[in-house]
């Protein structure tokens, strides 16, 4: 199984400078464990002390907010396609 | 001459350099411009302000830049405007209506934050700059840029009204319509962003851009007199406007300009995206992103960046929250033309709207001084009126014609 997983500018220091990984996971949660194991430190950065997911990150499964699916239980199939994007963006 | 100490985390307080970047390394947060208020306070001062020309660099040391603003010369300082007419038919003692209809060049308040951005991209040597856009900051970019010199690659979502897409594209930018609504877009531009080393005025550039938005706050208070109105309507988006009106309030007194605060500030949408109101309203810990379906286009941001700090302002304030329907913006964008004579777009109709609504339930009592924020211009948005204002009599041009059409 491989996952495609973009990887926002700040935390680029921590996957040697890779812009994108393949891992892999079930789901969103699965996919962050995953992350944690190639790039150690990383999960802390991206969930808060309870494992949530910071606020001020947004994470995309196929272009789609997974807030709209089930969240970090939102499943993952081969293929797909993650975005982990700063939510500290836009305003019209 | 800088007044700029450099970047802050608004949550977790690290600090960065004055660097074209947005966020917190280690939290995510969004970074701050860190102002050196002690030095502004020996430069600024209400004599000082009055001195200078009516536009809103007449407040530059409060503005992130370091070398002279080079667009937006003019914008700014648009008029306060005392609504005695709308008084009568809402029954109200004291309204006025901060227009940023006619804000120069492009007719919206956007053009407040574009001046900074610009002027920022500059310094920062930037050749092309770019912005994901419900239509109003996109005419504004591509506008001002041009002056500025800029390559410009601009987003919006397709299905954006004709004036705001002709009003873009009169500028020759790069225009790039998007299939998807503004949240796609912006999520795709973030991801533009990290790939391509541009200036992004709402993205990499954004904690100086979201500044400019702090002359509309002091205006208000400048044209009041040096005092704050009681309350405050604001059309909320993104969420950076009403947080940054909030922002102006607080530096105004800090810098001893006013004596207190005694402002309530309300956030309005459109019922059809209305994730900051709902958040409000019932009193939710965390904003629930939505799926936009509403006439309002510009305020059509389902995932508000500044959401969870548009709530601060508001709660801080004491105010409150409403929205409405199309139908109801409608109607209030008519109220505005047929009794101040200005046509607002949408966003205006959202803003008058819920102000219409905060005091038929009381919210808003009848005898306290009340600003309506009017951010954009009718002119742009004429498709959600165009079907709902009658049509104009026809006839030969014949004297008897004309009398048969209107007897």
């Amino acid at each position: 199984m491989s996952i495609k997983v973009r990887i926002p500018t700040p935390l680029q220091k921590m996957t040697q400078n890779k812009t994108e990984v393949e891992l892999s996971g079930s789901n969103i949660r699965e996919l962050i464990d995953d992350l944690e194991r190639n790039f150690p430190g990383i999960k802390e950065r991206i969930c808060d002390e309870k494992g949530k997911i910071r606020r001020f990150i947004n994470i995309y499964v196929n272009e789609e907010d997974i807030r709209f699916l089930k969240q970090d239980q939102t499943s993952l199939k081969d293929g797909d396609e993650i975005s982990i994007i700063p939510a500290i963006a836009g305003g019209s | 001459m800088s007044y700029v100490k450099g970047l802050k985390c608004r949550e977790c307080g690290r600090r960065y350099p004055k660097e074209p970047i947005y966020v917190c390394e280690y939290c995510f947060g969004p970074l701050e411009v860190d102002y050196d208020y002690e030095k502004i306070k020996k430069k600024l001062t209400i004599k000082e302000i009055e001195s200078r020309p009516k536009t809103m660099w007449r407040y530059r040391e409060l503005l992130p830049i370091d070398k002279e603003p080079i667009v937006g010369l003019q914008t700014g300082f648009t008029p306060l405007i005392r609504a005695r007419n709308l008084e009568k038919a809402l029954g109200v003692k004291e309204l006025y209506l901060k227009d940023d209809s006619v804000n120069h060049p492009t007719m919206s308040f956007k053009d407040r934050v574009v001046s900074v951005a610009l002027a920022k991209a500059k310094e920062f040597g930037f050749e092309t700059v770019a912005c994901a856009s419900t239509g109003n900051l996109a005419n504004s970019v591509a506008a001002q840029s041009v002056v500025a010199g800029f390559k410009r690659y601009i987003f919006i979502p397709a299905d954006l009204e004709m004036g705001k897409v002709i009003g873009t594209l009169i500028y020759n930018p790069v225009l790039v319509a998007v299939e998807g609504n503004y949240d796609q877009v912006n999520r795709l531009c973030s991801e533009i962003a990290m790939k391509y080393k541009w200036a992004f005025v709402n993205i990499n550039i954004r904690p100086y851009y979201a500044e400019g938005s702090k002359t509309y706050g002091y205006e208000i208070i400048e044209q009041l007199g040096w005092k704050a109105p009681r309350h405050i309507i604001v059309p909320c988006a993104g969420g950076s406007l009403i947080t940054k009106i909030w922002k102006s309030l607080k530096e105004f007194k800090d810098m001893g300009f006013i004596d207190k605060i005694d402002t309530k500030i309300y956030a309005s949408q459109a019922t059809g995206c209305s994730p900051i109101t709902t958040a409000i309203k019932e009193n939710l810990e965390i904003i629930k992103p939505v799926k936009p379906n509403t006439i309002a286009k510009s305020l059509a941001i389902g995932n508000p960046a500044d959401g969870v700090y548009a709530i601060g302002a508001v709660k801080e304030s004491g105010g409150w929250a409403e929205d409405v329907s199309d139908e109801e913006i409608v109607e209030a964008i008519k109220l505005l033309a047929s009794t101040e004579g200005i046509f607002t777009e949408t966003a205006g109709g959202v803003t008058l709207g819920t102000a219409k609504k905060l005091i038929e339930q009381g919210r808003i009592p009848k005898n306290e001084s009340i600003v309506v924020c009017i951010t954009g211009n009718g002119l742009k948005t004429q498709e959600a009126v165009k079907d709902k204002i009658g049509k104009p009599f026809r006839i030969k041009p014949a004297l008897d014609s004309f009398e048969q059409a209107i007897s």
